[in-house]
């Protein structure tokens, strides 16, 4: 127990000096260790008995300098950490580093179509998992356990799929500047085959415990509306922009790894509540699924999964013993990556939250100079001080649950 | 051993509370980080740490039994994360989940505290970026062997 005896830093006292207090009002700490603020958001509440009067979110709980980290790894090293910030949606962060980056190194139109293929293949695959997640917490958070059950089962089908291509459940690194870590292994495509058809018959489960259900209606309908233009003023992206009748998705608005070739509606709603957000996410699987199902033919092609270009991507193993330049290529791309020339480049992708957002810097070096990411859940988060005023706190709890910020990426 | 109606069993009342509270080590709601979905998935059907007894997780440090530091421990969070602690009634067990709770993992930053054992003991410490569910599961079995082993628990010992 000599733990105990170290010296420590006092706990700082909680003190809820960012929200006024005037007449009746008292005030109220939420969080940050909450069992419905999903993770570690702490909102200043000022209340009249149940009533909220003004909601301050305080964020930054769980800031962990992931942009600065990145800045000491090698372009292809930064992704470890880029993928540790939206934890939910792993695949769609590395994806629009990964983008970026080829842009910024003028490889867009070099990527092999089977690399492009799989990009969409998992970024899909992690939009399924994560609205998985968003609906079992939002569940709990509203009392219906069943469906928890129902969303993690699924969610284990899919998180087995990421472990069989990238080796680890949550932050396989699959995607890679240039293309895809290795080709699918063997046996891939039938596990794929069998969630496909699993994947229905599990969909009509979660439709059938939640959608008619009307407690669940009564807890979530006409609750934190937004209107079209106030979700446009606040800069709100994702389900819950297109729940208000905005149809802006970036895979349609500025398509990326061939997603104009694919076939999938949109879907938006009108009402703007907590229910019409509820909707389009589940709608969104449902694409989410006719989109893995064009994926799923395009896969029987076979091809090369990574750039031809042994200054960014290195040579194939076995290559190496025969070849004096692959060797010197492997050596060179494992002791020093490689180098990106000087400018700058921005790139966008619909991660299941809304539009993620990298603009990356170069100096020249074989280390990214600086990367500022655009999160989702950020913007979406301060919405809440908007919606919340007038509701109940049981209410705000179903508001912050039906917006889906993770707060690996508001912090960062 | 079967024990019929009218029959009884002789035991050290010590042993008695160590089985009792080796069956229900209730974890403390504390998600941080990536870990965190780690932890909520080993209460779902796949993992079941219900065998366990573990199931139960509660929001007020005041009915936990186990703090579950899941994930990276930003600056911001420490004091939170000490108060939590100190708030939980004794006996507690504390399990760093993952890389970034036991070592500040690859965040070797001015953000994050370099392990939580930093700031409050540790009894188990769990590998992986995030750790699979199974890993979590035996290092729940390590508390409970560790408390029917006569560590800290039971009735008489207390640590």
């Amino acid at each position: 127990m000599s733990t105990t005896e170290r010296p420590t830093t006092p706990p700082e006292p909680m003190t809820p000096e960012i929200v006024s207090r005037e007449g009746n009002s008292m005030v109220l700490s939420m969080g940050p260790q909450h069992p419905s603020t999903h993770g570690v958001l702490q909102i200043m509440l000022e209340i009249e008995g149940e009533t909220v009067v003004k909601a301050e979110p305080e964020i930054g709980y769980l800031h962990t300098g992931i942009e600065k980290s990145a800045e000491n790894l090698f372009w292809t090293q930064a992704q470890t950490v880029i993928e540790r910030m939206d934890y939910l949606a792993p695949e769609s962060n590395a994806l629009c580093y990964a983008l970026a980056a080829e842009r910024l190194l003028g490889i867009e139109g070099k990527i092999p179509e089977r690399a492009q293929t799989i990009r969409v293949l998992f970024s899909e695959l992690t939009r399924m998992a994560s609205h998985c997640v968003w609906l079992g917490t939002h569940g709990i958070d509203i009392g219906a356990i069943s469906v928890f059950f129902y969303c993690f089962d699924l969610r284990e089908n899919l998180l087995d799929l990421q472990e069989a291509a990238g080796g680890a459940r949550m932050h396989p690194n699959y995607m890679r500047i240039g293309g895809v870590n290795g080709d699918l292994p063997q046996g891939f495509l039938d596990r794929f085959d069998a969630l496909l058809e699993k994947f229905p018959g599990r969909m009509r489960d979660l439709r059938g415990l939640l959608q008619a259900n009307p407690i669940f209606q009564d807890r979530t309908i006409d609750v934190g509306t937004l209107t079209p233009e106030e979700a446009v003023r606040w800069n709100v992206t994702g389900p819950a922009l297109r729940a208000s009748g905005v149809a802006y998705d970036v895979r349609r608005a500025f398509p990326y790894c061939g997603f104009e070739t694919y076939e999938f509606d949109v879907p938006t709603r009108t009402e703007g509540d907590a229910y019409a957000r509820f909707l389009v996410r589940l709608d969104e699987m449902e694409e989410s699924y006719k989109i893995l199902k064009q994926v799923r033919k395009r896969l029987d092609t076979p091809g090369a999964v990574m750039i031809d270009d042994p200054k960014i991507a290195a040579p194939p193993k076995e290559t190496i013993a025969l070849s004096m330049e692959a060797l010197i290529h492997h050596f060179k791309i494992v002791s020093e990556g490689f180098r990106i020339p000087p400018g700058d480049a921005y790139a966008s992708v619909e991660s299941p939250r809304g539009e993620l957002g990298y603009y990356i810097v170069s100096d020249g070096g074989n280390r990214p100079y600086r990367i500022r990411t655009r999160p989702p859940s950020l913007y979406n988060l301060q919405v809440l001080k908007h919606i919340a005023p007038g509701n109940l706190i049981a209410d705000l709890v179903v508001m912050i649950g039906s917006l889906d910020p993770v707060f690996g990426e508001v912090d960062r | 051993m079967e024990v019929g109606p009218g029959h009884f069993l002789l035991a050290k009342l010590d042993d008695v509370a160590r089985w009792a509270q080796s069956s229900s080590v209730w974890p403390l709601t504390m998600g941080l980080a990536c870990c965190a979905i780690e932890m909520m998935t080993v209460t779902a059907p796949e993992y079941d740490i219900a065998r366990l007894g573990s199931e139960v997780f509660r929001s007020s440090p005041r009915q936990a039994d186990l703090m579950i530091v899941s994930g990276r421990v930003a600056q911001k969070m420490a004091p939170v994360v000490k108060r939590l602690h100190d708030q939980m009634a004794d006996p507690k067990w504390v399990i760093s989940m993952g890389a970034c709770a036991s070592s500040g993992g690859v965040f070797d930053n001015y953000a994050v505290v370099q392990g939580v054992d930093t700031i409050i003991p540790v009894d188990v410490y769990v590998p992986g970026c995030p750790p699979t569910p199974d890993g979590l599961l035996y290092a729940v079995n390590l508390i409970q062997q560790q408390i029917r082993e006569g560590g800290r628990g039971g009735v008489l010992a207390r640590g």
